[in-house]
């Protein structure tokens, strides 16, 4: 998976290219563990992210309930396949969509 | 019949779902499908290597065999690890708010909504897991 990051002042953007599973779900945990000090908006970008596990799913959940402490999240560009898993999980009225 | 014994790793995953795929492939899987059977690799061999010999290293098969009538995949995942069922866990409760949702259960629960039938059994010490799934 590659993870682009843009921070602008305090609007964080991450975009997501590939899968979000076992294997790559700590990168991004990494990614944001290091990098949501100060942020007060967070964006993830996932256009190009094809499809996501529960490893994903526990890692979006983990940047929601802190954003819900220090500002907002969004969550774009999400595809039909994702959308449907966000739907079953019920992860759809806990994001944030657009 | 086609299958793959390997260490159960998660560094392993990606490897099984290539082997899997590539039979897929050869049988005009559509797209949706193959995603949500990608998924079910993802939860069911993350499982077993996290923690069928957990702190030890151990060895899972993946099995892939092709049913007719209506042409369907059964996917086998065997490991000798501790005796564990992932369909006895309780369904999350996915009503719930941000603070109060657990992850844990989350993802057999994907796995049991996408596939068209998932079967558990512990035998001559081994879990044995076996999804179907119509293409």
């Amino acid at each position: 998976m590659t993870i682009i990051k843009i921070l602008d002042e305090g609007k964080l953007s991450i975009s997501l290219e590939g899968r979000l599973d076992t294997t790559t779900a700590p990168e991004l945990e990494e990614v944001l563990k290091g990098s949501l000090d100060g942020v007060s908006e967070l964006i993830i970008d996932m256009g190009s992210l094809g499809y996501l596990s529960s490893a994903g799913l526990r890692v979006l959940l983990s940047a929601q309930k802190t954003m819900n402490k220090q500002g907002s999240m969004k969550v774009t560009n999400v595809n039909e396949t994702i959308m449907e898993i966000f739907e079953v999980t019920g992860f759809a009225d806990i994001l944030t969509i657009a | 019949m086609k299958e793959l014994t390997m260490n159960a790793t998660v560094e392993n995953i990606t490897q099984v779902t290539a082997f899997v795929d590539e039979q897929l492939e050869a049988l005009g899987c559509p797209v949706k499908a193959q995603v949500q059977i990608d998924i079910a690799i993802d939860e069911l061999f993350g499982n077993i290597a996290h923690y069928a010999y957990h702190p030890e290293v151990g060895v899972a098969t993946v099995r892939v065999e092709v049913v007719q009538e209506p042409l369907s995949v059964v996917i086998t995942f065997i490991d000798h690890g501790i005796p564990y069922d992932p369909l006895a866990k309780k369904e999350p409760d996915t009503g719930l708010s941000a603070e109060k949702r657990e992850i844990g259960g989350l993802g057999i629960f994907m796995v049991k909504k996408s596939m068209d039938e998932i079967s558990y059994e512990y035998k001559d010490g081994k879990n044995i897991l076996r999804i179907k799934k119509k293409l």
